[in-house]
């Protein structure tokens, strides 16, 4: 498969919240703005500098890192990977030592009932272990709302998590189709949501009887 | 449903348009007589042939701000958009649909039914309104029309042809009783009959233009949504025709064009001398006319409806958003058929 093909790395946050959600931006490239996608678009544009690297005595800070996993077949950008020395791990060129890869995602809000930025993270990490040829056994979330950041382990558990979403994508990506809706309380949290329409989809209502409805309705 | 912002019609022909940071700024002759943030604004219409910068229709592309062009006297330029966005297996969808006759005819049929339904409403509403008004050829037409309508449903045309027909014989039938519409007294309003290119009177001149207006907002809904607005299926494809928009305003041609004409004229917010009348028979809409047009257009936009299907209350403004985001819903599977909006 062509690199040029492969599925955005970012697509798995939305396909980890909602299918339909995933498959609307991805496959019917729809896209909304609301006030929570234009506060996240705010902060990654603070930490859009490919050309920064910043240095803080044993860390060193890379912003805006191009990301591809050819085991995946996913392609992105990792907002910020850390370096930390260490004993062992990658060698960077023109520094001394050794440095272990941490993956830091930057998120406007707050953490998430689910897991879908955890598993963003994940498919981050994998991407750079593939790219480093190292290992990579954790990771930070940092949260704006909270200004904190999370440690996230990158376990066994979390890698299949992201296996298993990713291969859900390419089934939907290859079949061109979306989900059907589903009316979910979280919902109301979408920004595609007067687009995607879960209360008209999902109810299924049937246009013949509406019609019929709409000539009967004069006659009395 | 999405929010209503406003529509900005430039009517003075010597204005241009220019960008700065993210307002559209007007000017006259180099001097700024308006200034606009983007955010507020849902589309622009120019009526003039100054234009824009380059800058204004990037700014409108990137906020999905529909920008088009219309001669002085309402006839569609062009419009500008940015790069094809959207489903291409969605709009491929429709492609396919548009040439299975059988599939284009369910969906055409809709849009027809929708139609005849709002022109049944609005002579029903005006019977109900004006009873003392209602000839006995009135009542007969509107039977006729009641009678079509049912027929039309039980048992639909298998041709796009015979549809086209049916619909023909029908929309004659609703227009015939369309000068009973007219309140006003003054034989400057008389309607006569249908006329276009050039419209014939004064009633007709209102028509062309509002449906003008009409066609310019369901182009801009159909791409928003994502589909091709010159592919359609009651109306078939012919280079630089909007045959999708056609069919999507056939809906609307009652409920949002006439009814609004009906209302300009009988609540006297045209008058006689809003019109040029040329020598050979040609009526124009002068340029105070046109401004009073669209100012009474921008205020019942704004007006909300109960939309059956959808069970919600929908600015008038958004209708044509809202019928293109259930066709849309349709051609991809979400719901068994296209439901047109009907007026209560």
């Amino acid at each position: 498969m062509d690199p040029d093909d492969y599925l955005m790395l970012s697509g798995i946050q939305h396909f980890a919240f909602c299918r339909r959600q995933w498959a609307l931006i991805h496959i019917e490239q729809v896209w909304k703005e609301n006030v929570l996608t234009f506060g996240g678009r705010q902060m990654h544009r603070n930490a859009d500098d490919p050309f920064f690297t910043e240095s803080r005595g044993d860390v060193l800070i890379s912003r805006s890192v191009p990301l591809v996993s050819h085991a995946l077949k996913i392609y992105g950008v990792a907002d910020v990977v850390e370096y930390h020395r260490s004993d062992s791990g990658i060698v960077i060129p023109g520094r001394e030592g050794h440095w272990t890869v941490v993956p830091v995602e930057y998120k406007a809000g707050k953490r998430k009932p689910d897991d879908r930025d955890e598993v963003q993270l994940c498919a981050q990490a994998i991407c750079l272990e593939e790219m480093y040829r190292t290992r990579i056994e954790y990771g930070y979330l940092y949260y704006g709302k909270t200004r904190r950041r999370t440690e996230v382990a990158l376990d066994d558990e979390l890698r299949r998590r992201v296996a298993e979403l990713v291969a859900g994508m390419y089934v939907l990506y290859d079949a061109g189709t979306t989900p059907p809706a589903v009316l979910l309380p979280h919902c109301k949290n979408c920004s595609l949501v007067e687009l995607c329409m879960p209360a008209v989809s999902s109810r299924r209502r049937s246009v013949d009887r509406y019609l019929a409805t709409c000539i009967g309705r004069d006659d009395a | 449903m999405r929010k209503l912002l406003n529509v900005l019609y430039v009517t003075n022909p010597d204005s241009y348009l220019a960008k700065d940071g993210e307002n559209i700024v007007v000017s006259v002759e180099h001097k700024e007589v308006g200034r606009i943030p983007i955010h507020n604004l849902e589309g622009v219409i120019c009526f003039g042939f100054m234009g824009a910068s380059p800058g204004v229709m990037e700014l409108c592309a990137s906020h999905h701000v529909g920008l088009a062009f219309v001669s002085p006297y309402g006839k569609f330029l062009g419009r500008v958009s940015g790069r094809v966005s959207g489903n291409v297996l969605l709009r491929k969808r429709q492609y396919l649909l548009s040439d299975d006759e059988e599939a284009a005819a369910r969906i055409a049929m809709n849009c027809v039914l929708g139609k005849m339904l709002n022109c049944r409403s609005v002579l029903l509403r005006f019977g109900r309104d004006y009873p003392e008004k209602v000839s006995p050829e009135f009542s007969e037409r509107l039977q006729w029309l009641t009678e079509g309508v049912r027929q039309l449903r039980e048992s639909p045309s298998d041709t796009l042809n015979e549809l086209r027909g049916r619909e023909g014989i029908l929309s004659k039938c609703y227009f015939d009783c369309f000068d009973d519409l007219i309140l006003s007294q003054d034989p400057a309003f008389a309607f006569e009959s249908r006329s276009r290119r050039p419209p014939l009177n004064r009633v007709n001149a209102l028509l062309s233009f509002v449906y003008t207006l009409i066609a310019v907002d369901c182009a801009s809904a159909l791409e928003s949504v994502g589909l091709d607005p010159q592919v359609g299926f009651l109306h078939r494809a012919r280079p630089g025709r909007m045959s999708l928009a056609l069919d999507l305003m056939e809906e609307f041609r009652p409920y949002l064009g006439d009814r609004f004409v009906l209302s300009l004229i009988n609540n006297r917010v045209v008058a006689a001398d809003d019109f040029l009348v040329k020598e050979n028979g040609a009526v124009i809409l002068t340029d105070t006319g046109r401004k009073a047009v669209l100012a009474a257009w921008q205020r019942r936009k704004t007006e909300e409806v109960m939309h059956g299907y959808l069970d919600e209350r929908v600015p008038v403004g958004l209708l044509p958003y809202a019928q293109s985001m259930l066709l849309a819903r349709h051609l991809r599977g979400d719901i068994d058929g296209y439901p047109p909006f009907v007026m209560r």
